[in-house]
């Protein structure tokens, strides 16, 4: 009854997207990837630290209005691969979406490593970086092939 | 296999075959016989960072095979002065050329160029990333002195952290089963997700700042140049750069078919005492570059390299 508890802690939506099953600390994080950060012309209701069944504790966030494309999820596959998402249509569930990893992350984040080709932002380049294992997550950059660091990688976003 | 970027993209079927290739291509490589199979192609020499060794040897190879050489010029000279992106120097020169040899400054270039062209890009070093084409004629260098690859006692000595050669070749020799000791200062060690990543393919490897008291289980010696700059002041340097030295009186104990190899160009790291030993086996190397850069060519422009060469009793 956990999710019926929290649907409480803010109101049903009519329209919009639901991001759920976020781990705990990094709705914040979220928000930045789908620049929704700096976008006042969104209401967006967030919900930290709740009790989940199955991760202990969760974020979810409600984007009013607006529904995330596939590809746009996509770019939470770095800080939330595992969150669930509904597109909310007159107050009720219309489409369930999940993140896709995929084999590679495209045009997200910006390799970390100071001397790879990819920090010369005047080359018209795709930054991409390969997904060499999935559990954990471990990145490598397609071009300089150096493995990443998540933590300073979420640093860098685009 | 469009270009070559990194040892990955060759299988050890692919390396055998090359170096048999390479083989069979000395006597053309001594120009003792010419044979024109690159006739009618052009190699775009794109060296956006000084290169003397790999610039001329590829050179070289395409005009003993007939083939012809465009170079960039000088960096400082030419349109990359005037801020053109690699991008679109590649187009350029893809227009040019059947087949680019290059070299730049930033790692990952050389595979970011071959996403933009159309021919085959051979990766002549890209920062502190990949140098395969050296790779090979080190490869090409070991099996002529041994007849095989598999399972040499391989020591890695100098500077072990910022060499782009001995990243490419530690990765190579552990495909063919080699044992690896490195030794460096503990400052120039091999950076650690590299020896991670060697240990995660089951390589045997040991790091160790002795190199004169291993010698003694060596098949290979593979000799790097210690850069002053690398240290805070010129004493620190002297005091370590000297435990990665060799002069011939430190080759008493080694196997009397242990071969000592470097890059190129060697500073003060091999005593001029050793070239005159059994082991010396340096030169050879970079004479080497020759055939193994003209066996990659071929390989790359789908250029068969005929079983028999005529005047070639390699
Ligand atoms: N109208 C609405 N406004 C706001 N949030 C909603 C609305 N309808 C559903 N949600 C939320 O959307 C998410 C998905 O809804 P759903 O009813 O599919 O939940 P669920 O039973 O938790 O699904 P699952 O079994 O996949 O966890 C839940 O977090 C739910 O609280
Ligand atoms: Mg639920
Ligand atoms: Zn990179």
């Amino acid at each position: 009854m956990a999710d019926e508890h929290n649907m409480r802690r803010v109101t049903a939506i009519k329209n919009g997207t639901v991001i759920d099953h976020i781990p705990s600390g990094q709705a914040l994080k979220v928000l930045e990837l789908l620049s929704l950060s700096g976008d006042t012309s969104v209401p967006v209701s967030l919900v930290m630290n709740v009790p989940s069944k199955k991760m202990g504790s969760k974020d979810i966030i409600k984007v009013e209005d607006r529904e995330l494309t596939q590809s746009e999820l996509d770019r939470l596959a770095l800080v939330a691969p595992d969150s669930s998402i509904a597109i909310i249509r007159a107050y009720s569930v219309a489409e369930k979406l999940n993140v896709n990893l995929g084999d590679e992350v495209r045009n997200v984040v910006r390799c970390t490593f100071s001397n790879c080709i990819t920090q010369n932002p005047r080359e018209p380049l795709a930054h991409r970086l390969r997904v060499t294992k999935t559990d954990p997550l471990t990145l490598r950059c397609h071009y300089c092939q150096r493995p990443q660091d998540l933590d300073e990688l979420i640093h860098n976003l685009l | 296999m469009k270009g070559l970027i990194t040892m990955d993209d060759l299988t050890n079927e692919d390396i055998h075959s090359i170096l048999a290739d390479a083989e069979r291509l000395l006597p053309i490589a001594r120009g003792e016989a010419y044979l024109p199979l690159l006739q009618g192609k052009i190699l775009g020499n794109l060296f956006f960072e000084p290169s003397t060794r790999t610039r001329m040897s590829f050179e070289t190879a395409m005009k003993r095979l007939g083939g012809d050489v465009v170079n960039l010029g000088d960096v400082k000279t030419s349109s990359v002065v005037k801020g053109e992106t690699l991008f679109d120097t590649i187009q350029m020169v893809d227009g040019y050329t059947d087949i680019i040899a290059m070299r730049h400054p930033r790692q990952g270039a050389a595979r970011y160029a071959q996403d933009a062209a159309r021919v085959p890009i051979l990766n002549g070093g890209d920062g502190a990333g990949h140098h395969p084409t050296q790779t090979m004629l080190d490869l090409f260098t070991i099996q002529q002195s041994h007849g095989t690859l598999e399972g040499l006692t391989v020591i890695l000595a100098g500077d072990l952290r910022y060499g782009r050669t001995v990243h490419s070749l530690s990765h190579a020799l552990v495909r063919f089963g080699c044992r690896l000791i490195f030794a460096s200062p503990e400052l120039l060690r091999m950076p650690a997700e590299i020896v991670e990543d060697l240990r995660e393919h089951g390589a045997d490897v040991t790091e160790t700042e002795d190199l004169l008291g291993n010698i003694n289980q060596a098949d290979v010696v593979y000799m790097t140049r210690i850069q002053k700059e690398r240290f805070a002041d010129e004493d620190e340097y002297a005091k370590v750069a000297g435990a990665y030295k060799l002069h011939a009186r430190d080759l008493d104990n080694a196997k009397s078919e242990m071969v000592i190899l470097h890059p190129l160009p060697r500073v003060d790291e091999i005593h001029p005492s050793v070239d005159s030993t059994r082991h010396a086996r340096y030169f050879e190397q970079a004479f080497n570059g020759v055939v193994a850069r003209m066996a990659l060519l071929c390989r790359l422009l789908n250029i068969e390299v005929p079983t028999e060469i005529a005047g070639g009793d390699a």
